[in-house]
């Protein structure tokens, strides 16, 4: 038996087959076609969940998207999904759910506790009440704070799941498959237009699935039937159920969250993403998304068992529940009588239509009373009673004006509420679209006013709420939209034949007042039931002067839940309307933002994830430093060597066994990644003397210099050696992590402010292979593998460059050092990588050769006084502040010259490049320690002291085996002034002297060069 | 996610392309005859209008290729692209919205 409240006909559920599933620990049946939601209230479950901040118990309201109570995480382990609606929640067999704002469980009333907390929890909340005392915060704001801020809980171990990504263009694309959703689709696809139909259901067929409408003479969901089978048979129709359109972005470009496993559960087929996100540039778009319907805001109708007049009829008619044995319809309009008639014919007995209305006359209301139903007009529910459930209710008469209620009041038992206040067009994605909307006085509601893209709103999204309007305008949308892609003449299929009731109007009631003085009503009436506001809440709000609606929305937190305030934003601003005595269409809705209903970030993620997530770059010769030991670091995307640890070796020692092998005999660097760019052309020299510091047009071929770059602020951009390859032809290095930036740069110059000259620049970096060479012994290791390069320093200066074969491959062989040592780069097609370092390796063997990683190299360059760009750098420093003045010409110009004579970039107390020597010789000062120029009085801690002024920072720090002693780089306020002084970097508990020095450590003479 | 037409390869994603702010601030001819503020002016402000309004794209995920287009600021709409160097077309009318 699947509940004893499943009715014993009817329904799209298949009684043969029957589903287990827990929630929050009890075992229940379910059947085959219902949610979570139908299914607990099969089983007279209506309480799920307590409510955020008063603790109360709250039930299932709605029966699709806009719920905001039951809130459910589904699924145990690492595969669980927090924040599901559980209205939306397809059951199936072995499903495990829980309510996730229940603490400590919904059974459990906390009650006495809540109250003593509810003058603090009052609008503005989050402002008032935690600014004081400081201790509060971490023993009860914090964790009442975070209990409230997420309603789910994230799974703590990897998702197991497979997402996909899919990017689709149409030429129409319908969103909701209600009946102008599915009308819509018919008449573009018609056409023969690329049509996409998305719907958040697990079948088409919208509001049809949920109500007893006929069309042409039938049961309307044959003319669904039809349609959705006309629309899978057309070759050009992508048909997607179980979508949810979450965002509708610029340029009509739409994001679809597809939920292809979710229904099978764990036990979905391997290999089956769960979900899948479409990605959609569509020529036109038709939102047919529908409406919700609102709550009215009446005492204590936050209760379980006060539902909403449709999601009862979607419970009776769709799921063959019944959510009460005896029922109570309140209402300010028609369309809720038909939730009295679907009661009454599902055998549910029912007290009373209450009707706001003081003298309903629509024809829904004469055939209620023809049926012998009580209809109490001009009155309302001015109060609920019952325990975790209402039991009863209270009915008052309501004067004409609706400000108060007169006279006794009858008490009227039942276990259900069906309330309409009327409905909202769900206007999220069109008001997402930048559209406009409009308040529109007669039907009570926001529609939309003017689109801001090719859209077009059809249906309930339109405001247009009868079953024959519906599927006319959506005819007539799909047609449009087709021929505005370029398919058909907009002629729309003829409407099929539908009958539309002759309603009377709504009369707005946008607070129910339960008799009590003005002045203290309100604190009861539940505006937002996720974010637990009242009506008092937001009157506070206006009476503390924010009379904007995005104010109160932060201020109150109405409408900031998980379910965006669906069911609550309209009643929301229609009371501050209200409060300040300004026409709603004055006070306007809040900003509508994507997601529509919450995205799971797997979804967003997709495949991008672990080793996918980033391209990993490796050079030709990776293989050999895994094979090696090599311990890696990412430089960019790139993975390159951080050192090479020998068995029992930590890292210090590694890199000081590195160090002496490049100081005191031979090591090699695996340097591909340097970023290369080969330039060329007839004024390949002109543009590197604009885009470089220094002098480039006398460089002789086979020459290479050290060039710097600067930003047109004159800060250091990039620097590397460039070499010229011919008279018309060099190939420039960058810094590793900035080749692309510095390809765009000089791409940008030539093409939007220099494009009269002839340069082209091609990137390199990926075509060669660059093995280092360094050492005194340097050239014992190259000499026989190039027998035929003269490696002298006569034959061979410092600075130029060979071509020549080394192993056998023909190489470019510069003579440059970023170590201070003789040192050889040797470039190959990255090709022949992997063969010339093992060569080099062999080679190398009888000298001991080391190979060296990216932090050896630091210590050594950094032992010279070399810069690293970005390390050295932060975007704040020019070329003077490096002490590089002789790299900045005087006689040309170049970009950032002009800023560099800025009197801003001779400023005396610029930071400026210094070295540091620690007292304590086996100390390393951590990099990026603040420097001070005064021991502090005491060791800093976390608690506060006076201010101390910061006169630098330390940019590079290390242990060096060739000084013995530790050394760093720093930049300081005015440091060239300073050297020989005693500057401190104050740390946590202690405070390290050290002594500024010139930034050259080691041969300062510059004489190991030559080896 | 803005459809951009490249001028030289079509429309294309945004996300194939870099922003490069404001269009047709030159470069000075000679840096050195203008003044601090003159170079702090051409240097750090850009109109920001609310409005049509003329910028640099460059298509970094294809042809790499600078060019110009006008685009809205508040509606997207992109009025035209041009190649670096073509005169900028004139002004559009007041941006469009509505079109159901
Ligand atoms: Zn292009």
């Amino acid at each position: 038996m699947s509940g004893a409240f499943r009715l014993a006909a009817g329904g799209r559920i298949d009684r043969a087959a029957p589903l287990r599933f827990r929630f929050d620990g009890r075992p229940y049946e379910g059947l085959k076609g219902d949610t979570l939601a139908s299914a607990l209230l099969a089983n007279g479950m209506h309480l799920v969940g307590r409510s955020l901040k008063y603790h109360r118990p709250r039930g299932i309201v709605a029966a699709g998207a806009d719920e905001p109570n039951a809130i459910v995480q589904v699924g145990e382990g690492a595969w669980t999904q927090p924040n599901a609606r559980a209205t939306e929640v397809e059951l199936y067999d072995g499903l495990v759910a829980r309510n996730v704002t229940a603490w400590p469980g919904v059974g459990f009333d906390l009650g006495a506790a809540a109250s003593l907390l509810s003058p603090l929890l009052v609008a503005g909340f989050y402002y008032k009440t935690f600014m004081a005392p400081g201790r509060w915060w971490r023993r009860l704001y914090e964790p009442a704070l975070r209990r409230m801020a997420g309603l789910g809980r994230a799974p703590a171990a990897p998702d197991p799941d497979v997402y996909d990504k899919r990017h689709a263009h149409a030429d129409v694309l319908v969103v909701g498959a209600g009946p102008a959703g599915l009308a819509a689709a018919l008449a573009a696809a018609r056409t023969g237009a690329r049509v996409m139909l998305a719907d958040e259901q697990a079948e088409f067929g919208g509001a049809l699935l949920s109500e007893g409408d006929e069309i042409d003479g039938r049961p309307a969901l044959e003319w669904v039937g039809r349609a959705a089978a006309e629309l899978a048979s057309l070759p050009e129709v992508v048909p997607l159920p179980r979508a949810t359109v979450f965002g509708y972005y610029d340029h009509n470009y739409l994001a679809i969250a597809e939920r292809r496993a979710d229904h099978l559960g764990p036990g979905a087929p391997p290999g089956l993403a769960r979900r899948r996100l479409w990605r959609v540039r569509a020529r036109r778009v038709v939102l047919a998304t529908g409406a919700h319907e609102r709550p009215l805001v009446f005492a204590d109708n936050d209760r379980p068992g006060v539902m909403l007049a449709s999601a009862v009829r979607a419970y009776l008619n769709r799921y063959a529940v019944a959510p009460g044995r005896r029922a109570v319809v309140f209402t300010n309009n028609d369309d809720a009588y038909r939730t009295a008639f679907d009661l009454a014919d599902a055998g549910i007995e029912l007290a009373a239509v209450v009707d706001a209305r003081s003298h309903p006359a629509g024809e829904r209301v004469g055939e209620a009373r023809r049926r012998g139903i009580e209809v109490l007009a001009g009155s309302a529910l001015t109060g609920t009673r019952g325990r975790r459930r209402v039991a009863a209710v209270e009915v008052r008469r309501l004067d004409p004006g609706g400000s108060a209620v007169e006279g006794p009041a009858r008490t009227l038992a039942c276990d259900l509420v069906a309330v309409s206040g009327g409905w909202s067009p769900a206007v999220h994605l069109f008001s997402q679209s930048q559209g406009t909307l409009r308040f529109d006085e007669a039907r009570a509601c926001f529609v939309p006013d003017r689109a801001a893209q090719a859209v077009r709103p059809a249906g309930a999204a339109n405001g247009t709420f009868t079953l024959a309007g519906c599927l006319a305008e959506g005819l007539a949308a799909g047609a449009a939209a087709a021929r505005l892609a370029g398919f058909g003449d907009g002629t729309a299929p003829p409407a099929p034949l539908v009958r539309t009731a002759r309603d009377g109007p709504i009369r707005p009631l946008w607070f129910v007042p339960s008799g009590r003085p003005a002045a203290r009503d309100g604190g009861r009436h539940f505006v937002d039931l996720q974010a637990d506001v009242t009506a008092a809440d937001i009157r506070l709000a206006a009476r503390e002067g924010l009379d904007s609606v995005e104010h109160v929305k932060r201020y109150t937190a109405a409408g900031m839940g998980t379910d965006q305030g669906k069911t609550a934003n309209v009643n929301a601003l229609a009371l501050l309307s209200q409060a300040v005595g300004r026409p709603i269409a004055g006070t306007g809705t809040t900003t509508f933002r994507p997601p529509y209903t919450p995205v799971g970030f797997g979804l967003l993620a997709g495949r991008d994830r672990g080793e996918l997530f980033d391209p990993v770059r490796v050079t030709p010769m990776h293989a050999w430093h895994v094979a090696h030991g090599a311990v890696f670091e990412d430089v960019g995307q790139w993975k390159r060597p951080l050192y090479y640890p020998r068995a029992g070796e930590d890292m210090a020692a590694a890199v000081a066994r590195e160090c002496r092998a490049a100081r005191g005999g031979v090591a090699a660097l695996d340097a591909t990644t340097l970023g290369k760019i080969d330039i060329r052309g007839p004024d390949a020299a002109a543009f590197l003397d604009r885009v470089y510091t220094n002098a480039w047009a006398r460089l002789g071929l086979g020459q290479c210099r050290y060039g710097m770059m600067c930003g047109q602020d004159g800060m250091v951009l990039d620097d590397g050696v460039t070499t010229r390859l011919a008279p018309d032809r060099f190939l420039m290095t960058t810094t590793t992590g900035n080749a692309a930036r510095v390809l765009d740069w000089l791409e940008e110059w030539l093409q939007t402010e220099w494009p009269g000259l002839r340069v082209y620049c091609t990137s390199v970096t990926e075509q060669w292979a660059t093995v280092a060479i360094v050492g005194p012994r340097a050239r014992e290791v190259l000499g026989p593998l190039a027998p035929g390069l003269a490696l002298d320093n006569e034959g061979f200066p410092f600075m130029t460059l060979r071509e020549a074969e080394v192993a056998g491959i023909p190489a470019r062989v510069f003579r440059i050092s970023f170590t201070g040592e003789l040192s050889f780069e040797v470039n190959v097609p990255a090709w022949h990588g992997l063969a010339l370092w093992e060569a080099v390796m062999r080679a190398g063997e009888p000298f001991g050769i080391t190979p060296y990683g990216t932090e050896a190299m630091h210590v050594l360059r950094a032992e010279k006084g070399f810069i690293i760009v970005g390390q050295e750098t932060d975007g704040t420093v020019t070329p003077l502040d490096l002490g590089m003045d002789w790299i900045v010409s005087r006689t040309k110009d170049f970009i950032g010259k002009r800023s560099l004579l800025r009197p801003d970039a001779s400023r005396p107390d610029r930071k400026q490049l210094v070295g540091l020597l620690p007292e304590d010789p086996g100390e390393v000062l951590p990099e990026g320690a603040q420097l001070v120029a005064a021991r502090p009085a005491r060791a800093i801690g976390l608690k506060a002291g006076r201010p101390i002024p910061m006169i630098g920072h330390v940019t590079s720090s290390y242990s060096s085996a060739a000084l013995g002693r530790s050394f760093a780089l720093a930049l300081v306020k005015g440091g060239r002034g300073r050297i020989g002084a005693t500057v401190y970097a104050p740390l946590v508990g202690r405070t390290l002297a050290a002594r500024i020095v010139e930034p050259v450590f080691y041969d300062r003479e510059g004489k190991r060069r030559n080896g | 996610m803005l459809l951009i037409p490249c001028p030289w390869c079509g429309p294309r994603d945004e996300s194939e392309f870099r922003y490069g702010g404001e269009a047709h601030i030159g470069a000075p001819a000679n840096p050195g005859s203008l003044s601090d503020a003159d170079w702090a002016d051409y240097l750090f402000m850009r109109n920001n209008p609310k409005g049509w309004f003329r910028e640099r794209w460059m298509h970094a995920q294809g042809c790499r290729r600078w060019f110009n287009a006008v685009r809205h600021t508040v509606s997207n709409e992109i009025a035209a692209v041009y190649r670096m160097g073509e005169p900028p077309p004139p002004a559009p009318g007041p941006g469009r919205e509505g079109e159901t």
